[in-house]
């Protein structure tokens, strides 16, 4: 008996993660799996949706959260329109890709994993896209930018309208 | 034997059975290996074993590493140093390690001198920390509980109380959350655990290793009220407390202190000292009544509520308002013990003495956390005052508090009797500190009522239980088969309820639930046990025994009993004693 309190405006998404839960021979052991779907068509895995999971799975709550704020792929936050990547990799770090990260969360104002109040932009930093020659690397949704300094972050910010 | 293994720990040669652990190979020859997260709950076969906090490690010749003794199987020649240079100084940075990330407030902690770290910590000798980090663990404290207090600076991630929560009680409060420095175990979402479905058990109190989860501690409260001249403040105790409350004095478990305890309780300064016990057999009043009826109705074919379960356990209670809203027509309606104590006293005895109820205080001292919870629930106010009927309720662990505070030795007092009119008790009373004396007690008095006969033998046997499991029994009363059932520790709450969901194959009558794993001996405001639970059925075996010793065992030829009936309430199920001892329908309370 999942309740349908969570649904609303996001009825078709929850109806597409129903189906999708439908279609699992069993959903024992498919947690994981559920969630890693449910990111897919929410973007993002706010409590409500946490919550409908483990309803849905008949699991505790608790062990929804756990397994989401274990993984560092899942998000309980929505992205922002520009999610902003900042490669750590080994060659942008040693590169000063934390001074360029630091100046970005500054002109932003938001930590790594946040989202500006506008929506707008998300940051977040990943390990290494394979452009090491390009060291440090900035990508913006598919776009790549390359020996990212600390100056050239309010150009790169003010291209994105 | 092919599946015997032959290995030497300390240079000690012995043989175990294949499979078995160094940890478990080495207790055989008596050799000691410290251990801290790992938890081996044999009894109701569930073991928390992580091998997470790597103090348990060992030598073992030809391995590389160290290797953690509880997790790891023997095998054939294995020879195993437990002591070695090695092996000490890895255990001592391992404790390091953890104590660079920890409170050092141990002087005030509220596990100070109970704390398993705190005791590793000084056997290993860890006289300086050689680690420190930039930074330490600072969580905001969880006081939103009336019960629980967390405090995840504390934690070891030893993850212990999670296993009890999930795994034993089924009930899923709480889990290890995000990963890494920021690991911790948790609520989900990180809420308050007053917001989550915590039953408040304590269960995971018991097992905590350090002051991470600990009871909200009420004994200010009871030391102010003691101090106030204008008020009458009486104490009431739980059966399961006198079980237990010696241990913290330092005897052996199974050992009642029941009339050293009464005589403590009147040094400590209460005005009258009473027994819940007295209050159980009033609750079998009520509870018997209320079977009698509804079993009535139902040889009669008329709608009614069926199977009848025990109300008297408040964590059992909250895990059915949470887990299983829609069955919440079965419990009796009848108050628990406690809540019956605090009823008649403020009403019964407060007109007998004279006393304006707003000026009495009753405490309570019970083996228990969630009953800190129970007192403050809205609907336990029979009396209409400005206060809950229960004022206080104290724990067994903050009453051997209070009473070393208070520069008594509890174990050098003569014995002294509880006082009247609330005091007296049968042995039906005695046992409802332990998994199925409620049954029990209940059969004593509902056979008579059913058949009109005396009961010879008081004891039923079937229904007896010192397992940590559940137990179906069929007793004949008269022309009646009632099947009833058994069950401790919330996972076998859980699958009862399941059962009974399923259509109820067994077609039981009458089901007693209590949450704890064994009873409310096994309460989790009672001196740790740390996972030994062989103490639990020391307790118990206490509790029977002093049974035993009553020379009145069924509560309703308790003289006391039929005095307030008398005097007060009228028969039991008539409409005062429903206004006083029974609770309306109980209220679903939606948490995650």
């Amino acid at each position: 008996m999942a309740c349908n309190c969570a649904k609303g405006a996001d009825k078709e998404k929850y109806e597409q993660l129903d189906a999708f839960i439908a279609s699992l021979p069993s959903t024992q052991g498919e947690l994981i799996r559920v969630l890693h779907t449910a990111q897919g068509i929410f973007g993002y895995l706010p409590k409500e949706v946490q919550i409908y999971v483990a309803k849905k799975l008949d699991v505790p709550v608790s062990k929804v959260y756990g397994v989401v704020s274990f993984y560092s792929f899942f998000t309980m936050k929505p992205k922002g329109e520009y999610d902003i990547s900042v490669c750590m990799g080994t060659a942008c770090y040693v590169r000063g890709a934390e001074n360029v990260l630091n100046e970005i969360k500054n002109q932003l104002g938001i930590d790594i994993g946040d989202t500006t109040a506008d929506g707008k932009f998300s940051l977040r930093t990943l390990r290494c896209v394979g452009a090491c020659g390009l060291a440090p690397v900035v990508m913006i949704g598919d776009k790549v930018y390359g020996r990212v300094t600390p100056d050239m972050v309010s150009g790169i910010l003010a291209e994105c309208k | 034997m092919s599946n015997m293994i032959n290995l030497t720990i300390d240079g000690i040669e012995t043989q175990v059975p294949a499979g078995s652990t160094i940890l478990q190979a080495a207790e055989q020859v008596g050799v000691h290996i410290p251990t801290l997260c790992y938890l081996d709950l044999h009894e109701i076969g569930i073991e928390n074993k992580p091998a997470s906090c790597r103090v348990c490690v060992v030598e073992v010749v030809g391995r590389r590493n160290l290797a953690p003794a509880c997790a790891t199987p023997v095998a054939e020649g294995m020879v195993v140093r437990t002591n070695t240079p090695k092996v000490i100084d890895s255990r001592k940075m391992v404790v390091e390690l953890m104590l660079s990330d920890h409170p050092k407030d141990c002087l005030t902690c509220p596990k100070s001198g109970q704390c398993e770290l705190q005791t590793l910590a000084e056997s290993l000798g860890v006289r300086k920390i050689r680690v420190t980090g930039d930074s330490m663990s600072t969580y905001a404290l969880d006081e939103s509980s009336p019960s629980i207090i967390r405090d995840r600076d504390k934690c070891i991630m030893c993850r212990r109380c999670e296993t009890m929560c999930n795994q034993v009680q089924t009930v899923g409060a709480l889990t290890a959350v995000d990963r890494g420095f920021g690991a911790v175990v948790s609520t989900a979402f990180d809420l308050p655990i007053n917001e989550t479905v915590c039953t408040m058990c304590g269960q995971c109190i018991q097992v905590c290793p350090v002051g991470a989860l600990t009871e909200k501690s009420n004994l200010d409260e009871v030391i102010e009220a003691l101090g106030d001249p204008d008020k009458t403040v009486i104490v009431n105790t739980a059966p399961a407390v006198r079980a237990a409350l010696g241990e913290e004095f330092g005897i052996e478990p199974g050992y009642s202190v029941t009339g050293e305890m009464a005589a403590a309780l009147r040094r400590v300064g209460f005005d009258y000292v009473f027994d819940t016990d007295f209050a159980a057999d009033l609750t079998i009043m009520e509870e018997a009544q209320e079977l009698v009826d509804r079993l009535n109705k139902f040889l009669k074919g008329e709608p009614v509520a069926m199977p009848m379960i025990t109300s008297c356990c408040p964590a059992w209670i909250n895990f059915l308002e949470t887990q299983f809203p829609d069955m919440q027509e079965l419990p009796s309606s009848a108050k628990s013990p406690m809540e019956m104590f605090g009823a008649m006293a403020k009403s019964y005895f407060a007109q007998k003495k004279g006393i304006d109820p707003e000026d009495l205080v009753v405490v309570s001292v019970m083996p228990c956390t969630a009953k800190k919870f129970e007192a403050k629930r809205d609907e336990m106010n029979s009396n209409g005052t400005s206060r809950n009927d229960i004022d206080i309720s104290i724990t067994t662990r903050e009453l051997a508090q209070l009473i070393k505070q208070m520069n008594i030795d509890l174990l050098e007092l003569e014995e002294e009797d509880f006082d009247d009119p609330l005091g007296e008790s049968t042995g039906a009373g005695v046992i409802f500190g332990k998994t199925g004396g409620v049954m029990e007690a209940a059969l004593r008095t509902g056979y008579e009522w059913i058949t009109g006969q005396e009961l010879g033998d008081v004891e039923f046997e079937d229904v007896r239980s010192t397992e940590y499991g559940m137990k179906v029994a069929h007793v004949q009363i008269g022309d009646v088969t009632l099947n009833v059932a058994v069950a401790s520790g919330l996972g076998n709450a859980r699958a009862i309820m399941e059962e009974i969901k399923a259509g109820n194959p067994n077609q039981l009558h009458f089901i007693e639930i209590m949450a704890c794993p064994g009873g409310c001996v096994n309460g989790g405001g009672q001196p740790y046990h740390f996972g030994d639970l062989s103490i639990i059925q020391d307790r118990q075996a206490a509790l029977l025994e002093e049974d035993e010793n009553k020379t009145i065992r069924k509560s309703h030829e308790n003289p006391s009993i039929k005095k307030i009936y008398e005097e007060f309430l009228g028969k039991p199920g008539s409409h005062v004693a429903h206004e006083y001892l029974h609770t309306p329908a109980h209220v679903y309370r939606e948490k995650i």
